[in-house]
């Protein structure tokens, strides 16, 4: 038995033929679509707008997304969204997934808590690849205290005129919509609305941002200067958004941490590449104890994670998810792909730190998981104080 | 009309395949397999005629392993309707395809038999041919573009001066080549239809053939290492070394 990038789904028992499938038929829709041209989107910094159509066209964007609105759950359970996950991450640039599937935060606050019409509005040109939605709840005064954020939106007869900023949207640069969250009342989650904003109204402006990494993902600072949004873009209850809000987190934490191994996967394939093929000292660099030591070392702690990951999907799929579980799995999966990615990055040497190749790119990519949707010291407080108690 | 399609599982088209130590052939354990990629583009070639209306029904084949329903299971993913097993665990070599499939033709009567120009396996671009000499029908390899026709079908083919139309007369054998089409993706749910879409198994004896192959390989060596280049300062330096390897 060698390692390689597909062996751990055949061993677990939440997989069988039809993710195995699914996961084919992404990978071809990856190898051709994206593989030719990621380098260049990387140097773009965003991705072209037609390969939402793509995507869309393949499936991919409306998976597990009502019918109704041009999605398809049919047979879907939460284990083919992570077999997407796993085959978009496998490119290694995490840029990818990010930005392409960016209405994976954007568009569930609109179909859990908004109106019909914004649904039937939004939901279709969306999931149909032509119009690109963000979701905007990070501010420049800070990502971790959400309860504190400073964007108004305050009434006018029939309208809101929003004014604030907000900071590090991904897909902000193209978005179309941006799923907005703003205080309409006093302090703390009891005064934060969700608003649906339209990029093209008078008064937003947006800068892109230039990052370590996910450079293929547009990234914006985004502006409000009196922008007049009509009142029926509310989304849910006036100040009700927080709910909203949370609602997404146990997915995203999830997905995040699935993606986690899967980059991690990457990078001790790699690794595990190199060692077999680079001879020092006479042998390959797999024959030298330290080296093997840890590929296995590597192996073991993807396998460790990626097996709580599938267990935590399993009981948010039978209605058990816990927060407190998927605040610590994005925890241990960050930690994961910091060590993994370290140490593949070693066993390649200096050709790690050579542009183009993928455990260069991953290893930039790292803070961007241990830091974006929630970061590991919020995660762990925020467990901490379900688990333990201790109020703030 | 029906529609016949052959598919055979190879070696994935991204994987680097390793020659057994022996030089027996290409070592296969634990190598990412998947529908060979010509087949694909037989197989949406197939659906398009369907959904142009030019076809009621797709039939999908392959000729192999146990393990070769997953590559018909993605046939049907895509949208054919039906699927049948032949299950060997020998080599098959073309003519034995051939065979197999000329006696499937006979049982089924399908209008048309699309098949990909080559197996990226063993590149033999013989099948298609091969069939078409057993039926006696017409054949058009390497296809481009196909447009069918009451009774006929015209088929544009990549050859190496440029592209040649001929007209065939149905029923008949077409190849694919590489621009035929963009094959499309198998979503989720195509991928939980095709779970319940009929796959007969069956095998070469069923059909009165025998697969034990013709030929035999004697060695299979991984292609020469390219040499590193060597950078030479000017163009007389470069004709005095083509003159003394003897090419200038
Ligand atoms: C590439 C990228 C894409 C992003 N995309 C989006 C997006 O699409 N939409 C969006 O809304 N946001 C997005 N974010 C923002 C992201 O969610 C925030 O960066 C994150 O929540 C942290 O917020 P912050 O950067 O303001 O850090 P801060 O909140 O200022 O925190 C700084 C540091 O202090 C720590 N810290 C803060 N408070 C405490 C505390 N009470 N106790 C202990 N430690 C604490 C934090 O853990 C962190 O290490 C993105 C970020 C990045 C980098």
């Amino acid at each position: 038995m060698t390692y390689d990038f597909d062996a751990w789904r055949a061993r677990s028992p939440y997989y069988d033929e039809s993710h195995d499938a699914l996961a084919e038929s992404v990978r071809r829709f990856v190898e051709r679509e994206v593989e030719p041209h990621i380098d260049q989107w990387e140097a773009d910094r965003q991705l072209p707008r037609e390969l939402h159509k793509k995507a869309s066209e393949a499936g991919i964007l409306g998976l597990n997304y009502p019918e109704e609105f041009g999605g398809h759950s049919e047979g879907f359970d939460i284990f083919h969204g992570m077999v997407v996950t796993n085959e978009l991450a496998r490119v290694g640039a995490g840029g990818l997934g990010a930005s392409l599937m960016t209405h994976g935060i954007g568009l569930p606050p609109i179909l859990a808590i908004g109106s019909d019409e914004m649904k039937k509005q939004i939901a279709p040109p969306v999931l149909a690849g032509d119009k690109i939605i963000a979701l905007g709840i990070t501010e420049p005064s800070g990502g971790s205290d959400v309860a504190n954020l400073q964007t108004r939106a305050v009434r006018d007869r029939d309208d809101y005129i929003v004014n604030g900023q907000k900071m590090f949207i991904t897909s902000g640069v193209r978005c179309d919509y941006m799923t907005t969250a703003v205080r309409t009342g006093g302090d703390g989650a009891g005064g934060i609305s969700l608003l649906l904003i339209e990029m093209d109204r008078p008064g937003v402006s947006r800068t892109a941002l230039e990052k370590m990494g996910w450079h293929c993902s547009d990234t914006a600072a985004i502006y409000f200067d009196d922008v007049r949004v009509p009142a029926e873009n509310l989304i849910g209850q006036e100040n009700g958004g927080f709910i909203g809000i949370m609602r997404n987190f146990n997915r995203e934490r999830l997905g995040l941490a699935m993606g986690c191994c899967a980059f991690a996967r990457v990078c001790l394939e790699e690794a595990a590449d190199w060692a077999r093929e680079r001879k020092t000292f006479g042998k390959p660099l797999a024959g030298h104890q330290v080296i093997r030591v840890k590929l296995a070392d590597m192996a073991r702690r993807i396998g460790a994670t990626q097996a709580w990951v599938d267990q935590c999907a399993w009981a948010e799929q039978e209605g058990k998810g816990q927060p407190a579980d998927f605040a610590m799995l994005k925890v241990q999966a960050t930690e994961m792909l910091e060590r993994v990615a370290r140490d593949a990055a070693q066993v390649l040497g200096g050709a790690s730190y050579l542009q183009g190749s993928k455990v260069e790119r991953i290893y930039r990519e790292v803070r961007v998981n241990a830091i974006g949707g929630g970061s590991e010291e919020i995660m762990l407080d925020l467990a901490g104080r379900q688990l333990f108690g201790g109020n703030r | 009309m029906k529609i016949l399609v052959p598919v055979k599982r190879v070696i994935d088209y991204n994987v680097k395949p390793r020659v057994k130590a022996d030089g027996s052939g290409v070592d296969l354990a634990n190598v990412k397999m998947s529908m060979n990629p010509f087949d694909e583009i037989s197989v949406e070639e197939a659906i398009r005629l369907k959904e142009a209306g030019k076809a009621e029904e797709i039939v999908a084949v392959s000729v192999g392993p146990a393990k070769a329903q997953e590559t018909l299971r993605t046939a049907l993913a895509m949208g054919a309707d039906r699927a049948i097993l032949v299950q060997t665990d020998d080599e098959v070599e073309p003519l034995a395809v051939a065979k197999i499939l000329k006696a499937i033709v006979e049982a089924e009567d399908p209008g048309l038999v699309i098949l990909g120009k080559q197996a990226i396996d063993d590149d033999s671009n013989q099948t298609g041919q091969m069939l078409a000499a057993l039926l006696g029908w017409g054949q058009g390899t390497f296809a481009n573009t196909v447009e069918v026709g009451d009774g006929t079908i015209d088929v544009k083919r990549e050859i190496d001066g440029g592209l040649q139309t001929v007209q065939l007369k149905l029923p008949a054998i077409v190849t694919t080549d590489l621009r035929l089409n963009e094959p499309r993706y198998a979503s989720l749910p195509n991928i939980m239809k095709a779970k319940s879409k009929p796959l007969d198994q069956k095998t070469p004896a069923d059909y009165g053939v025998d697969t034990a192959p013709r030929l035999t390989t004697s060695k299979v060596t991984e292609p020469p290492k390219r040499e590193a280049g060597e950078i030479l300062e000017d163009v007389d330096t470069l004709v005095a070394k083509l003159k003394e390897m003897g090419v200038a």
